[in-house]
């Protein structure tokens, strides 16, 4: 028995390159459109052109006799085939039967009416066109608070209100907070229709063997078992004859956490035809079909006192859902009552949700799923609030933030926020940047006509979904060690990671605990014959949900490790220990855990009441959402002469609890301020009047390019979570949330001295020039 | 149909294909090399770059036939044969210069280019060269720090063949 044991360096904490990275720079990953199987037909979608039209008749038969078509459907092939599924639900939702192509009626442009099957793409692209369909457009409507007027035209004519839900939510007493009140500033806030466009559209491919009556189903999700489980209900098939694969999924951001008509759809075909068949998204369609996110329009109300103490927060929320529910659609605008609040600790909330149809492609989670829109609206009316008493937008926060001996935090909103000091984290950031220095210097560059601005966000959200009392479908996850005789171990997370870097993150964690080199570590996920059931990976929570539950696997797998190593070294159970890939006993002998395992597998050696093999699997709930926090400043300057927005720094101080790989942290960060940014400078998912998506290409949508980004300074405080045992928070959505209000605050803030209160996103060079303008005009006048 | 020859990667191809075939799905589907992907069908996006005579090409909107009688270098071309990592996927691998992955070998194969343009790119130049690729993962900031990384082996790329020769 070996007796040298070396201390292993532990990984956990460390910038580790990832173990993805391979095969996809060198173009050997499989994403869905690189599945090729034998026989394969391809598919192509004719779309509804119109925003709002009647059906009055579809002559496919041009189409079905051109050579290299093999079948076209329509709607009224499909009657069998189950409606596309909600999760969520409120009192009194009204939910619209969602076919899997239109029946006599389409709702929005891009709307499935009928589908090509041809031996390859180019010739189904060419069916496509000679399908002949009478339309007769009928009126759309487009704009949520348009859709609430009188007279305005039904998006379903069963409901002319256009009204799906009415949801309220009341904390404290406002009423009271109102009469109390010395200042209440009010302002009409909209969070703009956003399109995620993940960089891969979507695809689906579905391979039916009638013999086993078993379907399998490759699809770029986020998340495959719950994918399967809807799938096999709409299609009718037992769950466990549908294997459903997410293989490589490039990029989601929500827009893949979700079951679309096209999934169904195939499988459709593929069951008439007894032939694996493939549809790949183009990005047009993408645009057009693919959920979009935000949507909002938000009429704020802020009660304080004079010394700046805020009493309440009153918000009437106009949810643009679209036309249909998508999965989550109806539950997005719910979250953001519950981040109203923010950081700080007034006690009376009162908000009311209208999810309003209109005729576009549904809204549903897109990263940060109603935080961002939340966060937007408390740390803009706080900045106005602060300009409305003259105090800094510092002060105002320090005076109103949940201190740090409050925790858990009861929230106005009913969450209890798990760990934090606020004050710290914006401290912090304040002395990074040299927010006095920043301040003088902005009143030297406005002596000299410049306009500088100094944008503060301090936001909080909630991570680590979820509670599964408080997360449609269930908010547990899922893990599997798995040891292999030789020591090898494999991992296997029911998230889905689909770039956040979980093969890595999770090898590292497992390495540690194990004390295997992390090479011998690989994690598997995805695929629904392999995996055990899980949940998925959305809302920041791979990390703090599941590798919680990998957490709790790897403990198993340490205890029964622990139990074969006494038995060999022949001691008391209680007598070893297990460190550094070794078990010892307190004699000074040592096993090896790879020794270990190929004993747990060659069954000689059993510990009493223990049995072979060593491979352990856990189910973990969280007990609560985790709460990242952080601070975001932004320094801007303004070119009066052009309106454009220059941004002078970034600095980001996060709280996201304890850091597996710094290296991934970074880079979910950056990429979460880019969409921030994005949305606050650039992006505009535009609907005209008409229903037209006139912002569907990337030539018309404004996409952050490399040379639009600012240099993200990036550094944290580490307030570990008591949720979960990595003490992790999540950082997914964190640069989403935190970026946007320190944009517009800055651009506010730099504008300041022309009277601008207020901008809606995006702020555009053109918005921006125009406002510059008018408050000059404005100034001339007076 | 056409015939077009071609060579990919240093090898010599001869296929018929039908005039409208777009060269992405002509290395895709007929040559089987499926790293060079198609983001937006547009040339907007930059997924599908790849070298035609040691010019970055976007080829979704090229015709497989206008690429008769050249040179092709893609993403499954960089590493040498015994799998050494060219030293910009390497430079992407140590800077985390990817998350989904689906942009990046468009995203290396316009580094390439950008570097034999300008060997010692500044920031700002590197984020201009990077302007006609969209990611939507990364902020893009590692993948200028990659940019950048590669460019300190300018050696090892200088020693490396391109496309043709």
């Amino acid at each position: 028995m070996s007796t040298t044991v070396t201390k292993l360096e532990k990984l956990v904490g460390k910038r580790i390159k990832r173990k993805e990275d391979p095969r996809l720079i060198t173009g050997t990953a499989t994403y869905v459109e690189d599945v090729k199987l034998p026989d394969m037909y391809h598919a192509a979608i004719l779309r509804s052109p119109h925003g709002a039209a009647n059906i009055k008749s579809i002559d496919i038969s041009k189409a079905q006799a051109l050579p290299g078509v093999v079948a076209v459907y329509t709607g009224a092939d499909i009657l069998g085939v189950g409606s596309v599924v909600c999760a969520a639900d409120l009192p009194g939702l009204r939910r619209p039967v969602h076919h899997i192509l239109a029946q006599d009626r389409t709702y929005f442009v891009g709307h499935a009416v009928a589908v090509v099957v041809a031996k390859d793409r180019y010739i189904a692209a060419d069916g496509v066109d000679l399908i002949e369909v009478d339309w007769e457009p009928t009126q759309a409507v487009t704009d949520p608070e348009k859709a609430l007027a009188a007279g305005a035209p039904a998006v379903h004519p069963e409901w002319p209100d256009n009204t799906a839900f009415v949801h309220n939510q009341e904390g404290g007493d406002m009423a009271q907070a109102f009469a109390d009140a010395e200042v209440v500033v009010r302002q009409r806030i909209v969070s703009q229709r956003l399109i995620p466009n993940a960089m891969e559209t979507r695809g689906v491919v579905a391979d039916w063997k009638q013999a086993d009556k078993s379907m399998t189903i490759w699809t770029s999700t986020q998340i495959p078992h719950l994918a399967r489980s809807i799938l096999a209900g709409q299609l009718g098939l037992d769950e466990n004859r549908v294997r459903l694969i997410a293989p490589e999924v490039g990029g989601g951001f929500g827009s893949k956490l979700n079951v679309y008509p096209e999934e169904a759809l195939m499988g459709f075909v593929s069951m008439k035809l007894h032939k694996p068949v493939k549809w790949i998204e183009s990005r047009r369609e993408n645009f057009q079909t693919t959920i979009h996110g935000r949507g909002h329009v938000d009429y704020l109300e802020i009660a304080a006192m004079r010394d700046g103490t805020i009493l309440g927060l009153k918000l009437k929320l106009i949810q643009d859902l679209g036309s249909y529910l998508q999965l989550l659609t109806p539950a997005i605008p719910t979250l953001s009552v519950l981040m109203m609040p923010g950081l700080y600790k007034f006690r009376n909330i009162s908000a009311q949700v209208i999810g309003v149809f209109t005729n576009a492609v549904p809204t549903d989670a897109y990263r940060g799923a109603g935080r961002p829109e939340a966060t937007h609206g408390i740390e803009r009316m706080v900045d106005m609030l602060a300009a409305e008493l003259g105090m800094d937008p510092v002060e105002i926060r320090l005076k109103n933030f949940a201190g740090k001996d409050d925790f858990p935090f009861l929230t106005a909103a009913g969450l209890t926020y798990d760990s934090g000091d606020y004050a710290a984290t914006l401290d912090k950031a304040l002395e990074m940047i040299d927010y006095k220095g920043l301040r003088a210097q902005q009143a030297q560059a406005r002596a000299e006509g410049r306009l500088m601005g100094i944008g503060i966000s301090t936001y909080g959200e909630l991570c680590g979904f979820g509670p599964s009392p408080a997360t449609p479908a269930g908010g547990w996850e899922s893990a599997t060690v798995k040891v292999e005789p030789s020591g090898k171990v494999t991992v296997m997370t029911g998230c889905s990671p689909h770039g956040q870097g979980q093969e890595t993150a999770f090898a590292q964690i497992a390495a540690d605990e194990l004390g295997v080199p992390m090479d011998d570590v690989i994690v598997l996920h995805g695929d629904t014959s392999i995996v055990q059931y899980g949940i998925g990976t959305f809302g920041s929570r791979n990390t703090a949900v599941g590798g919680a539950a990998l957490h709790y696997a790897l403990q198993d797998i340490r205890d029964k490790a622990k139990r074969f190593g006494a038995k060999m070294l022949g001691v008391e159970d209680g007598d070893v220990v297990l460190a550094d890939g070794h078990c010892t006993a307190s004699n000074g002998t040592s096993v090896t855990f790879q020794q270990i395992a190929a004993a747990a597998y060659r069954g000689i050696v059993i510990p009493t009441g223990s049995e072979p093999g060593l491979v352990a699997t856990r189910f973990w709930e969280p007990s609560n959402f985790a709460y990242p926090y952080g601070a975001h400043i932004i320094v801007s300057e303004v070119d009066a002469e052009t309106g454009q927005i220059e941004i002078k720094r970034y600095l980001a101080v996060d709280d996201i609890g304890n850091i597996i790989n710094p290296l991934l942290v970074d880079g979910q960060l950056h990429g979460g301020v880019a969409q921030g940014l994005g949305q606050a400078l650039w992006e505009h998912g535009i609907y005209d009047d008409n229903g037209q998506l006139v912002s569907g290409t990337f030539m018309d949508y404004a996409m952050p390019r490399a040379r639009m980004m600012p240099w993200v300074e990036s550094a944290h405080t580490v307030t570990p979570s008591p949720v979960n045992p990595l003490g992790a928070k999540g950082v997914g959505e964190a640069g989403t949330i935190g970026s946007t209000p320190a944009m517009v605050n800055s651009v506010v803030d730099a504008l300041a001295p022309l009277g601008v209160r207020h901008i809606d996103m995006p702020m555009t060079a053109g918005k921006i020039w125009k406002l510059i303008q008018d408050s000059s005009i404005q100034e001339k006048k007076a | 149909m056409r015939t077009i020859n071609v060579s990919v990667n240093g090898t010599k191809h001869s296929h018929e294909v039908e005039p409208r075939m777009l060269l992405i799905h002509y290395l895709r589907e007929v040559i089987g090399l499926t790293g060079t992907h198609m983001g937006c069908e547009t040339s907007l996006c930059g997924a599908c770059t790849i070298e035609v005579n040691g010019k970055a090409v976007k080829s979704c909107t090229m015709f497989a036939v206008q690429a008769d009688g050249a040179e092709i270098l893609t993403i499954e071309g960089l590493a040498a044969p015994d799998g050494t990592l060219h030293p910009i996927q390497d430079a992407f691998w140590t800077e985390h210069a990817l998350q989904c992955g689906f942009c990046t070998p468009g995203m290396i194969m316009i580094t390439k280019q950008i570097l034999e343009r300008n060997p010692n790119p500044t920031e700002h130049e590197i984020r201009e060269g990077l302007d006609g690729n969209l990611c939507r993962c990364t902020g893009y900031q590692h993948i200028v720090n990659a940019v950048r990384t590669a460019s300190l082996h300018r050696d090892a790329l200088a020693s490396l063949p391109k496309a043709g020769a």
